[in-house]
């Protein structure tokens, strides 16, 4: 290969793919006017879409934290009938169409589904309201932390912990004190992961929560909204500060993680 | 402390690792296991750790029987072939980690391990993580970490194994030095026989799951108890229906009482020692081991003829090895 054919094929796939489109959100929000972004910004229907994305995010993203440490270890250190099962099952979600799962998740709690009518007659709001679109939330965002873990649990073997018990530490202190620190970074990938694909999320979540302003929107469903209602500079408002929290995040995970694990 | 195993068989599905294993190491004592890979060597050492649970049979450790108990509650210490370093923690972390586990005061875990620090001679390191250590220094943390806790019995499983041969003798040396200083009933697992013999009070030859032979290092040597300890414990050439050590061929340039005749296939010198590959006349392969002053006298060459006789030859009864 030619020299330098590497590094320009790579920088220039990823700057038409991807920081083109992003330096046209930034150059329309600038042509629209600021004023503009900001007025639709601090709309309280658009306040209220950031609150339940980030109160969505804020259980999904810990509930699938713990749960995909756990199925890692599972997949990884022990031996069970159904393992294969558990190892597909994790991998679902990223082969499964979103507006499937938003599907799936109606028909269940829907008036004829399995655990509808059960919920309906104890007065349980679950489809059009925050349950639903928590279920929606964590079922897409199942695979990120476990798929993170797994190879890194392989990688290093076992025989850490193995010494870990040999000096005395229980199960629960060989975790907190080899295990957990061995896999942080994957955890902390993991969870970034996992945080991007919650504020993300478009299908399921639009499926089960009937969209209405002000009560079942996330920021995510308000750019689709406002686009709709042909408020243009709202919708680019709205998605510059997605991409703005997608940005810090990214900036502060290659500030904070240390030389020797980059390697 | 002592160890004792009584009956011990491990399968790991169709594969018996150990076959009604039994084995009493003496308190204070140094000894070996030593074994081709796959004869049960390192399964046992684990089921004494309580990294493997037996199928059946009983470990004791001090006269304790410690069949059930998890290996956090064994009180053993075991150093790993590749170090199991905690690589996230630094030398001196890793040296505490059985202290902080047992609570101890921060000053008693410094004391401790400062002084486990000039034991194994790694002072001044105790800031460095095991990415920044050699692998001889990283094994000698190993060790450090392994006695911080002031196991009842030391357990190495191959700890010189992927180390280069210069480390690996220094090492050796320096273990023995340990041993004697501290008294500590240690089992070591290894598959190279030299190390067993130079290092150990005891020697367990295993092969396929089975005890062959316990006996001190030159019992070993010179009384083989079968025709698999012969072979495997030094090395052996077939002489009939009896065995003969390469060192223990006589060869002469001309032929006298009892000799063969032979054919110099290929001389190899090591330093003082010369090896020759003969092939006798009637068709076997005889490895000889001579000192470099009697290949001279015997201007010792390939294609050249000569006699051979052993002068010491062992016979063993029928068997199967």
């Amino acid at each position: 290969m030619p020299r330098g054919f590497v590094r320009t094929t790579a920088l220039g796939y990823l700057l038409i793919v991807l920081v083109g489109p992003l330096s046209m959100l930034f150059w329309r929000v600038y042509a629209e006017g600021l004023g503009k972004a900001w007025t639709a910004l601090s709309d309280p229907d658009t306040v209220h879409a950031f609150k339940v994305t980030v109160i969505l995010a804020g259980i999904a993203v810990p509930l699938n934290t713990i749960f995909g440490v756990i199925c890692g270890l599972a997949i990884v250190r022990k031996r069970f009938p159904g393992k294969g099962i558990v190892n597909a099952f994790v991998d679902l979600p990223l082969a499964l169409s979103p507006v499937v799962v938003g599907l799936a998740l109606y028909l269940l709690y829907g008036r004829t589904g399995w655990f509808g009518p059960w919920f309906t007659s104890h007065h349980i709001q679950i489809l059009f309201s925050l349950p639903a679109m928590l279920l929606a939330t964590v079922f897409v965002s199942v695979p990120f932390v476990a798929r993170e873990v797994v190879p890194t649990l392989r990688e290093i073997g076992d025989e850490q912990e193995q010494a870990a018990r040999t000096l005395g530490a229980s199960g629960w202190q060989t975790f907190w004190r080899v295990t957990l620190p061995s896999i942080r970074w994957a955890v902390i990938y993991g969870v970034v992961l996992t945080t991007a694909r919650c504020l993300g999320e478009y299908g399921a979540v639009a499926v089960v929560s009937g969209m209405i302003q002000g009560r079942t929107e996330t920021a995510t469903l308000r750019v689709q909204e406002e686009y709709e209602n042909l408020n243009q500079a709202g919708a680019y408002g709205i998605s510059l500060a997605l991409a703005g929290i997608a940005i810090v995040v990214l900036v502060l995970m290659t500030v904070l993680r240390p030389k020797e694990a980059a390697a | 402390m002592s160890i004792s195993v009584q009956h011990v068989t491990k399968r790991f599905g169709d594969f018996v690792a150990l076959d009604d294993v039994s084995l009493e190491v003496a308190s204070g004592s140094l000894t070996a296991l030593l074994g081709p890979s796959g004869s049960g060597k390192s399964t046992l050492l684990r089921v004494i750790a309580g990294l493997e649970r037996g199928d059946s049979g009983t470990v004791g450790i001090a006269d304790e029987d410690m069949t059930g108990r998890s290996p956090q509650d064994r009180g053993v210490g075991f150093v790993f072939q590749h170090y199991a370093a905690f690589k996230h923690m630094t030398v001196h972390d890793n040296i505490a980690f059985g202290l902080k586990i047992r609570k101890q005061s921060r000053a008693a875990i410094d004391k401790r391990v400062n002084e486990l620090l000039a034991l194994v001679q790694l002072e001044g390191l105790a800031k460095r993580y095991p990415a920044q250590l050699s692998g001889g220094q990283r094994q000698r943390m190993g060790l450090a970490r392994a006695l911080a806790v002031d196991p009842k019995v030391l357990l190495l499983d191959e700890p010189f194994g992927a180390l280069d041969a210069r480390v690996r003798t220094e090492l050796r040396a320096w273990l023995r030095r340990l041993h004697d200083e501290t008294h500590t009933t240690t089992v070591i697992v290894t598959h190279d026989q030299e190390e067993a013999l130079e290092v150990a009070d005891e020697v367990v030859v295993m092969n396929r799951g089975h005890i062959e032979q316990i006996a001190p290092p030159r019992e070993l040597y010179d009384h083989p108890a079968n025709e698999f300890v012969m072979s495997f414990v030094g090395s052996a050439n077939r002489f009939g229906d009896g065995w003969v050590r390469p060192h223990d061929v006589e060869v002469t340039l001309d032929p006298g009482e009892e000799t063969r005749e032979a054919l110099v296939q290929r001389v190899v010198h090591v330093g003082f020692e010369v090896r020759a590959e003969l092939v006798r006349d009637d068709g076997v392969a005889l490895n000889v081991q001579l000192g470099r002053d009697e290949a001279e006298r015997l201007e010792l060459a390939e294609g050249q003829i000569v006699w051979v006789r052993p002068t010491r030859e062992t016979v063993f009864a029928t068997q199967s090895g």
